[in-house]
């Protein structure tokens, strides 16, 4: 089975198809196995608004710098957000000037960090998408429970059926089928994702993490392209109806709101914003809607939408690299400029390929 | 008890210190003549490094700072061809640290100089001001053999490339002890004299040795692609990784080829010695799980590649982003 699939995917000679991810860890594990190399050059695979850190906007991070700078506080996050450039800094640049941050591998690790040290407040930068959420509402529920007073959140955490919506009605990129986010569907279910397959007639394929799995998902939309349906091919975690002990905790710490997507724009009902008693753990995070990139020559825009290959960007591997990066896209481990940089030497749709 | 500031002092706390302590746990010829510095008998090469271990926890599965602060600087001086004969050690204690934690991790450290066939002959002690923490900077001399000349730029197109055992383990059990994470994942701290010692006893041509510390095989791929100006070819499924840790990464998107080991090398032999090189490793204790994961292409790109288990291929790039939490 396994050789029939790579040999269809290799020698697919139907329509020139452009397959979009919207999962950062997709997008990730797309490049760990080496898949672009064993796809007809037939079959595009275009990076969407999936990562978390690479749809962040600049005043969000401005924020975070600002927050860190203050006495008495510490910025806590995930270590991809620490070099994503804001309007004029990074966080790391700003830890380097003085500023309190600390990393962590778990935003619960927070709650023994504000217990320990009581007079400080520590704000977590509470980035992400459907999936992140359920534990950023047990973090709440814990610190309210354990009452513990001196955390915040600095909140950009966004849903994805949105976004997904806007691609499609714009038409920006032209996309002929996506990889439905399996970490996301497990969490929210795939009514919202068929709903889509049928108004716009594209189809879906949920996807599992695997090598295979993400072949098979491929392979999958391929034989799917032009019909509006969704499949499932990740049953062993997803389910239709998806967590509801999840969504619970999420619906009682957020509510919908307006968020801003980097270097789209403002969708509205897109975000998840901190309601009701939990309000009062807002570091302040409905106000953070503007984009003030800080090459203007940088394209995430247009390449986090798919309407522009990473390697036409005029800053591509020029003034825009992994270790001087202009945009989040050419930062995150799951930017999609970030890995067409790396792979450049091997890369056949790329400007110095072979 | 509780170290103070009154142990830094130079004083007689301090000299009660190290008495029971550190004579204690190392004495021998050399270091109990407790002059300023060691007189050792020498040789025309000598290879010299120095390493500083930081590591929190100071005690994890599998080891402490004690058997790290010997087996980095041993490893060190294996890499380069040397064989390890003297190590020296400076302790900086913060007040508060832990007599008792000392008295292990001193012991500890003798125990693993033994196994390593070195000799600790000089150290010191300063103690600041802080909250217990405990630091060693260890520096180590070995002797080279005329002759022997080990290096990136030894190079050759056809090189195989070994590893001597699985890869990640180290940095997952340190990983595991700071996040509260319960699981079986030990760190594989060890002296790799045994099997560099077979290899050389067996004339394998070695080319290039690294232990994998932190930055991972990947890192070191690439700093010899650079260095030997060749391109590397890894093969994944050749690449040992225990199945613990593989999940472990799996669950915190970690890549076990950045991950530190403090027990592993990476080896280039000649084509030729390439089992035999197998077979020399995996006889000694720390060697069982050797492969040989790729070798040095022909070309010369630079590049290190990598053939996925998929049978795709990728660049396998150096590590970028933020480092990783103290590791050692």
């Amino acid at each position: 089975m396994r050789t029939k699939l790579l040999s269809y995917l290799r020698e697919y000679q139907g329509k020139q198809l452009r397959l979009m991810e919207v999962c950062g860890t997709h997008t990730a594990q797309i490049a760990k196995n080496g898949i672009p190399s064993l796809l007809s050059d037939r079959i595009r695979l275009i990076t969407g608004p999936g990562c978390p850190v690479c749809v962040t906007v600049t005043e969000y991070l401005d924020r975070l710098v600002e927050l860190s700078m203050e006495p008495d506080v510490t910025v806590v996050s995930f270590g991809d957000l620490f070099r994503v450039p804001g309007s004029e800094k990074c966080l790391s640049q700003a830890r380097a000037e003085g500023g309190s941050t600390a990393m962590v591998y778990s935003p619960m690790e927070v709650l023994d960090m504000a217990k320990k040290q009581e007079n400080r407040m520590f704000v977590f930068a509470a980035v992400g998408f459907e999936t992140t959420a359920p534990v950023y509402a047990m973090l709440l529920k814990k610190a309210k429970e354990e009452q513990v007073e001196n955390i915040r959140l600095l909140t950009s955490v966004k849903t994805m059926p949105p976004v997904i919506e806007w691609l499609l009605k714009t038409k920006k990129g032209r996309i002929d089928g996506f990889l439905a986010p399996g970490h996301v569907c497990a969490v929210t279910g795939t009514r919202e994702y068929e709903r889509l397959a049928e108004t716009y007639g594209v189809p879906f394929v949920v996807s599992g993490f695997e090598g295979m799995e993400l072949l098979s998902a491929i392979a999958g939309l391929v034989r799917l392209a032009g019909k509006g349906v969704l499949k499932n091919f990740y049953p062993r975690v997803v389910r239709r109806e998806g967590n509801e002990t999840a969504m619970e905790a999420v619906r009682e710490v957020f509510a919908a709101c307006s968020a801003a997507w980097r270097g789209i724009g403002v969708i509205p009902d897109s975000g998840l914003c901190l309601t009701g008693e939990f309000q009062k753990y807002d570091a302040g995070s409905r106000r953070l809607l503007s984009d003030h990139v800080k090459n203007k020559a940088c394209a995430c825009a247009k390449v986090l939408t798919g309407e522009l290959d990473p390697v036409d960007c005029p800053l591509f591997g020029t003034g825009c690299t992994p270790k001087n990066p202009q945009g989040a896209c050419m930062v995150s481990m799951e930017g999609s400029c970030f890995h067409r940089y790396l792979q450049q030497p091997i890369d056949r749709n790329g400007r110095n390929g072979r | 008890m509780k170290i103070t500031m009154a142990h830094g002092s130079g004083g007689e706390e301090t000299s009660k210190l190290i008495g029971d302590i550190f004579e204690a746990a190392f004495s021998n010829p050399v270091l109990d003549r407790m002059e300023d510095a060691a007189v050792v008998a020498g040789s025309q090469r000598i290879a010299v490094t120095t390493d500083s271990f930081v590591v929190t926890p100071l005690f994890f599965p599998g080891g402490d700072i004690g058997r790290l602060c010997v087996c980095g600087t041993v490893n060190d001086l294996l890499m380069s061809g040397a064989d390890p004969k003297y190590l020296t050690c400076g302790f900086i204690l913060e007040e508060g640290a832990d007599t008792e934690a000392l008295k292990h991790i001193a012991a500890s450290m003798a125990e693993t100089a033994a196994e390593a066939g070195v000799c600790i002959v000089a150290g010191d002690t300063k103690v600041v001001e802080g909250n217990g923490g405990i630091y060693i900077n260890t520096s180590g001399v070995g002797f080279v053999p005329q002759g022997r000349d080990i290096g990136a730029a030894c190079c050759r197109p056809g090189d195989a490339i070994l590893v001597s055992g699985s890869l990640g383990d180290h940095h997952a059990a340190i990983l595991s002890s700071r996040m509260g994470i319960e699981n079986q994942i030990q760190s594989d701290c060890a002296p790799l004299v045994e099997m560099v010692k077979n290899m050389e006893q067996e004339g394998i041509r070695i080319h290039a040795m690294r232990d994998i510390t932190r930055g991972g095989l990947a890192t070191i791929a690439n700093e010899w692609a650079e260095r030997c100006g060749l391109g590397i070819c890894l093969e994944e499924k050749a690449i040992p990784v225990s199945p613990m840790v593989q999940s472990f990464c799996q669950i915190l998107g970690l890549d076990p080829l950045y991950m530190g080991n403090e027990g592993k090398m990476a080896v280039a032999v000649d084509k030729n010695d390439e089992e035999r090189a197998l077979r020399c490793i995996r006889k000694s204790r720390y060697g069982q799980r050797a492969a040989v994961i790729g070798h040095i292409a022909e070309n010369g790109q630079k590049t290190v590649t990598i053939r996925t288990a998929l049978g795709g291929e990728r660049v396998v790039s150096k590590l970028y982003g933020e480092g990783l939490p103290r590791i050692c």
